[in-house]
């Protein structure tokens, strides 16, 4: 059963909270090296928040809660965001 | 003969509209997910409770099924805002498995198979309030119900209840789990809408 959804539907999101399109942005998992577009990672969205995990290993890149106030953003997984500029 | 209004009827609990604030009633069970569902052989299956000293007790899905049971029928309350109401389960009271456990600790860090933790107060766990549930339905639990075995902790949010649940870990400091530590509420009380930080 497919249970997540590609990356892509991170973009509303992350738009949200920065301002431009991350589906592009490049990521490495911190669990196996995998490198992956944003748009490329296995998103879960069926929870009390979003699920980004690679598609490699099943690690945690990016976790994302939306409270009514506030979005908490969670990067460790990935060792760095590559955002395309220009 | 003058008919009985529906206050002598008694308490329907299907129509009991008397929910925490916030959630709307559900007949369906919906199926909330952080990751792929962990399939766990039962030979290797394992339950285990660390102390704060690093002392580990472990129990087998043969022993934990050799263990008392007890069939709890509670309301289930998700942060999501459904709520599912009178649902029958069947497993091993916590207070049997850390009742001759030595700890001082006043806090549990559950674990899943799969990686997902949550945390809580160590007396949320005790007094009747808690079970490692094997059965749903009067059937095996399934795994996307966190089958075999899940942490059922009806008077916190549904989060709190971790499926596929692997082991707890007594703690003397509290440590967030994976969704208190990203603005869900420490402690998840439904009754007091306690969804993110600062309910």
């Amino acid at each position: 059963m497919t249970d997540y959804l590609d990356g892509n539907v991170l973009a509303g999101p992350l738009r949200e909270v920065f301002g431009v399109d991350l589906t592009t942005a490049g990521t490495r998992c911190v669990g196996c090296g995998q490198a992956a577009h944003v748009a490329e990672l296995r998103v879960f969205t069926d929870a009390p928040g979003i699920v980004a995990r690679c598609s490699g290993c099943d690690n945690v890149i990016m976790r994302l809660v939306r409270t009514p106030d506030a979005a908490w953003l969670d990067l460790r997984g990935t060792t760095a965001l590559r955002v395309p500029l220009g | 003969m003058a008919p009985f209004t529906p206050g002598f009827l008694g308490r329907d609990r299907s129509a009991d509209t008397t929910l925490p604030p916030g959630q709307y009633l559900t007949h369906d069970f919906p199926v909330l997910s952080a990751g792929p569902t962990p399939r766990i052989p039962l030979d290797r299956w394992e339950f285990t409770v660390m102390t704060e000293a690093g002392v580990v007790r472990r129990w087998s899905w043969a022993e934990l099924l050799a263990l008392p049971s007890e069939t709890p029928t509670v309301d289930l309350h998700c942060v999501t805002k459904w709520s599912k109401l009178s649902t029958d389960w069947e497993g091993v009271s916590l207070d049997t498995l850390l009742g001759d456990v030595d700890t001082a600790a006043d806090y549990a860090l559950v674990r899943s198979y799969g990686g997902y933790t949550t945390n809580l107060p160590l007396e949320d766990l005790l007094d009747g309030k808690a079970w490692i549930a094997y059965r749903y339905d009067g059937e095996e639990l399934p795994s996307e119900h966190g089958g075999p075995a899940r942490l059922l902790i009806p008077h916190l949010y549904l989060w709190k209840s971790a499926k596929w649940v692997r082991g707890i870990e007594l703690l003397i400091e509290d440590e967030p789990g994976f969704w208190e530590s990203l603005g869900y509420h420490n402690y998840g009380d439904p009754w007091r809408e306690q969804r993110y930080q600062g309910d």
